[in-house]
C-alpha cells in the first residue's frame, strides 16, 4: 500500500509579462487502488497539476509538498520519479524521431526495473498488451511517436502504463481527441492495469465521458488553481448536468476572470 | 560587387538589372547570366569554356558562373575570401591548394563481387574526365598531379547485391593526389563504399558515372586518423531514369572537405545527397554541395545531419541547388540539421536554391541549427531514463535518421558503432 500526497502546493510559471501562479494551494492524498478525478474548466490547472508531479522544468513549485511514502518527491529528478513509481500519461506526447519504440520500450523498462527485462518474456508482453490496445505489431519498428495519429499516441501511451508498472499513474486528459471506439480501448488498458491491485489513478479530464468507462472513487473540481469541491462519484454526474458555470458564480472575482477566459479559449 | 547586387542576381530577380529585362511569357525572371548559354557544364555541347578559360557570366553570383577547368594554371591562389573557401581554414590544408602533390596516394584496395571490373590505369584512359571538371584549385590541382586512378565499372543489367568495398588507407603526411572512376552501366544496380581510413593529406577528384536506368548508391566514409586533411570532389553524371544515392558520413580527420554534386543529362533521373558528420573538438568538417537541374522531370533530395562537441569543433554545409530555365518539372528539396553538444562548437549552415522557370513540381530547402529539445528530454526522462542515456538516445535517434537510410546492414551498425564512441568521448 503506498500514498502520494500533496499539500498545499503552490506553483508558478515565468511568462512574458512575468511570474504567473497557476496552481494556489491544492492538497491531495491518493492511496494505491484508489482512482481519483480531476475535473476543471479549461485553464484550471489541472494539467499544471500533472507536469508538476512529473517534474517537467517549466512548473517552479513555490510552496508546498508532493510525498510518496514520505519520500519528498519535489527532491527528485524527472527520472528518479518516474523510477520511484510514477508514471505521467501526456495530454501531447513528443515525438521522437530516430529513437524506435522497441528501443525505446526496453530502455525504459530496463531504467524502471534496474535490470533488462528477460528478453523472451518481455517481447511476448509487448505483442500481447499491444495487441489488447489494438495496436498495429509494425509500430514496434517506427519512432516513438512519429507520424501516430492522436488516438494512437494515447494508446501508446496506456501500453507504456501497461508495461512499466507504476505505483501512480497520473492521465493527463489523455481522454481528449479520442474517438468513442478509442475511448473504450484505452479505458479497459486503465482498468486492466487498475486491476491488478498495484497502483493508484490520478484521472484529470475535462469530460465526464471517460468516467463512464473509467469509475472514479473520488471526484475533486478544479477552478482557478484550487480545488473548489470534493466528493464522490455523483458529483461527476451532477458536472455532467449543470457543467463548470456555477463555480464561476460562486467563487471569487479571480476565478471568474478564469472561467471567462477559458469560454473565449 | 555589393551584398546587395550579389543576392539579386544569385536570386535571379529581374530588379538586379535595368528595367525588366529578363522577363517571359510565363512571368518567371531569368537571370541574364544564364539565358543564353544555359546549358549543362557536361551536358553534350555544352556553352560554358568548360576546359580552358574558365566558365562564362560573373564569378560568384550564379552557381552556374563558377569557373570549371582541368588546369590547375586558370585558377587563382587562394585568398581565404573566395565564396567557396571563407569557411576553410586555408592553413591547416597543408598544401593541398599550394603545393604540387606528389606524396604517396593512399592505397586502394576494392573488393568487388564477380562481374564488377577493376582497373587500375594511366592519366590518358579516355574515361577520365567523362563526369567530372574540377571546380576548384584543389580539386585542379589533384588533377594535375595524379598518376594512375582506379576505375571501377558495373556491367551493363548486372545486379550486383553484395556491396563493392573500396578501402582506401592513407599513407601518411606528404600531400597526394587520388584519382576514382566509378561507372554503372545502363540498368545495373550496385552499391560502392568509398572507406577512408589511417593518416593522409590527400586532394581527390571521384568521377561516378550512373547509366540510363541504372541505379547506384555511393557511400563515402571518412573514418581518418585525427591528423588527415582530405579534400574531395564526388561529381556525378546520371543519364536518363537513372537513380543515384550519394551519403557522406564524415567522423575522422583534421580537416575534411567533401564537395559532391549530381548532374543531369535526360529526364527522369533522381538524386538523394545524404549526409552525417560528427565534429570533436578542433575538427573542420565541412561539405559543400550542388545539384544542378539542367533537364526537366528529374528529382533531389538533400538531408544532412549534423552533430558538433568540444571547443572549436566547427562544421560548414553549404547546399547549393540550381533549377535552370530548361528544367521544367523539378521537384527538389534540401535540408540540413545541426545538434550543437557542447558550449564553443560552431555550424555554419547555407542552404542556397536558385529558381530559373516557375514550372516545376515543387522547390524548398530549410536550414536548422540548435540544441537539445527540452522536451524530447523530458518525455525519456518521465519513463525513468536518465539524463545521460536520454541525450546519448536523442543524439543517436538524431543522427539515425540518415543511418537508417543507407540500408546496407554491416555498415549500418558499423556506423552505429562509431557514433556511439563520439558519444562516449565525452559523456553526451
Amino acid at each position: 500500500m503506498s500514498t502520494l500526497e500533496i499539500k498545499d502546493l503552490h506553483v508558478s510559471i515565468d511568462t512574458e509579462q512575468g511570474t504567473k501562479e497557476i496552481l494556489k494551494g491544492v492538497s491531495l492524498t491518493i492511496k494505491t487502488g484508489e482512482t481519483h478525478a480531476i475535473m476543471g474548466p479549461n485553464g484550471s490547472g489541472k494539467s499544471t497539476l500533472a507536469s508538476t508531479i512529473a517534474g517537467h522544468p517549466r512548473y517552479n513549485v513555490t510552496g508546498g509538498t508532493i510525498t510518496l511514502d514520505g519520500e519528498d518527491v519535489l527532491a527528485m529528478s524527472v527520472d528518479e520519479r518516474a523510477r520511484a513509481g510514477l508514471f505521467l500519461a501526456m495530454q501531447y506526447p513528443v515525438e521522437v524521431p530516430g529513437v524506435s519504440m522497441t528501443n525505446f520500450l526496453r530502455t525504459a523498462k530496463t531504467a524502471i526495473d534496474g535490470e533488462a527485462p528477460s528478453l523472451r518474456h518481455w517481447t511476448k508482453d509487448v505483442k500481447a498488451a499491444m495487441a489488447q490496445l489494438r495496436i498495429d505489431a509494425d509500430f514496434t519498428q517506427r519512432n516513438v511517436n512519429e507520424g501516430f495519429s492522436g488516438g494512437e499516441k494515447k494508446r501508446v501511451e496506456i501500453l507504456q502504463l501497461e508495461l512499466f508498472k507504476p505505483r501512480f499513474a497520473i492521465l493527463d486528459e489523455t481522454d481528449s481527441g479520442l474517438d468513442v471506439d478509442a475511448l473504450k480501448v484505452v479505458s479497459e488498458g486503465v482498468n486492466r492495469a487498475h486491476a491488478e491491485g498495484n497502483m493508484g489513478t490520478l484521472l484529470i479530464t475535462h469530460y465526464t465521458r471517460i468516467l463512464r468507462y473509467i469509475k472514479p472513487d473520488f471526484v475533486h473540481v478544479f477552478v482557478d488553481g484550487q480545488v473548489v469541491e470534493e466528493g464522490g462519484p455523483e458529483l461527476a454526474d451532477r458536472l455532467e448536468e449543470e457543467g463548470y458555470d456555477r463555480y464561476a458564480k460562486g467563487a471569487g472575482a479571480a476565478s471568474i476572470a478564469a472561467a471567462a477566459a477559458a469560454a473565449q479559449a | 560587387m555589393t551584398d546587395i547586387t550579389t543576392e539579386k542576381a544569385r536570386i535571379g530577380a529581374p530588379s538586379a538589372q535595368p528595367f525588366i529585362n529578363g522577363f517571359t511569357e510565363e512571368g518567371e525572371s531569368l537571370s541574364p547570366i544564364n539565358s543564353a548559354e544555359s546549358k549543362a557544364p557536361l551536358a553534350g555541347a555544352s556553352a560554358k569554356s568548360h576546359s580552358h578559360g574558365g566558365g562564362v557570366g560573373i564569378p560568384d553570383s550564379s552557381r552556374a558562373g563558377r569557373l570549371t577547368s582541368y588546369n590547375l594554371a586558370d585558377f587563382k591562389p587562394l585568398t581565404g575570401m573566395e565564396e567557396d573557401w571563407r569557411f576553410t581554414p586555408l592553413k591547416r590544408l597543408r598544401g593541398l591548394h599550394t603545393d604540387a602533390l606528389t606524396g604517396t596516394a593512399p592505397e586502394v584496395l576494392v573488393t568487388a563481387p564477380l562481374g564488377v571490373l577493376v582497373e587500375t590505369v594511366d592519366r590518358n584512359d579516355k574515361r577520365i574526365g567523362s563526369a567530372a571538371i574540377p571546380e576548384d584549385r584543389v580539386s585542379a590541382n589533384a588533377w594535375e598531379n595524379f598518376t594512375e586512378a582506379t576505375v571501377i565499372t558495373v556491367p551493363a543489367e548486372a545486379q550486383v547485391t553484395d556491396e563493392i568495398s573500396v578501402l582506401i588507407t592513407g599513407q601518411g603526411t606528404e600531400a597526394s593526389a587520388q584519382h576514382i572512376v566509378i561507372e554503372a552501366k545502363k540498368f545495373s544496380k550496385a552499391v560502392v563504399v568509398l572507406d577512408h581510413q589511417g593518416t593522409a593529406v590527400v586532394s581527390q577528384n571521384v568521377e561516378i558515372l550512373v547509366g540510363d536506368g541504372a541505379d547506384l548508391t555511393v557511400i563515402s566514409l571518412q573514418e581518418w586518423h585525427d591528423d588527415s586533411v582530405h579534400a574531395s570532389s564526388q561529381q556525378a553524371k546520371l543519364g536518363r531514369d537513372a537513380k543515384f544515392k550519394h551519403i557522406v558520413v564524415s567522423l575522422g580527420g583534421d580537416l575534411v572537405r567533401m564537395t559532391p554534386s549530381a548532374r543531369f543529362t535526360a529526364t527522369g533521373a533522381e538524386v538523394e545527397l545524404l549526409g552525417l558528420y560528427f565534429a570533436d573538438a578542433g575538427q573542420h568538417l565541412e561539405q559543400r554541395l550542388f545539384v544542378d537541374h539542367s533537364v526537366a522531370n528529374c528529382k533531389s533530395n538533400v538531408l544532412y545531419k549534423g552533430a558538433l562537441q568540444g571547443k572549436n569543433a566547427h562544421t560548414v554545409w553549404v547546399g547549393d541547388v540550381l533549377i535552370r530555365k530548361e528544367a521544367e518539372g523539378t521537384d527538389t528539396y534540401e535540408a540540413n540539421r545541426n545538434l550543437v553538444l557542447t558550449d564553443g562548437a560552431r555550424a555554419d549552415s547555407v542552404p542556397n536554391l536558385e529558381i530559373e522557370t516557375g514550372l516545376i513540381e515543387g522547390a524548398g530547402h530549410a536550414s536548422a541549427t540548435g540544441r537539445f529539445d527540452d522536451e524530447h528530454l523530458f518525455y525519456l526522462m518521465a519513463r525513468g531514463i536518465s539524463e545521460e542515456v536520454a541525450r546519448r538516445l536523442v543524439v543517436r535517434g538524431f543522427l539515425n535518421e540518415i543511418i537508417q537510410k543507407i540500408k546496407v546492414p554491416a555498415l549500418e551498425e558499423r556506423l552505429t558503432a562509431a557514433v556511439e564512441r563520439e558519444l562516449a568521448a565525452t559523456n553526451n
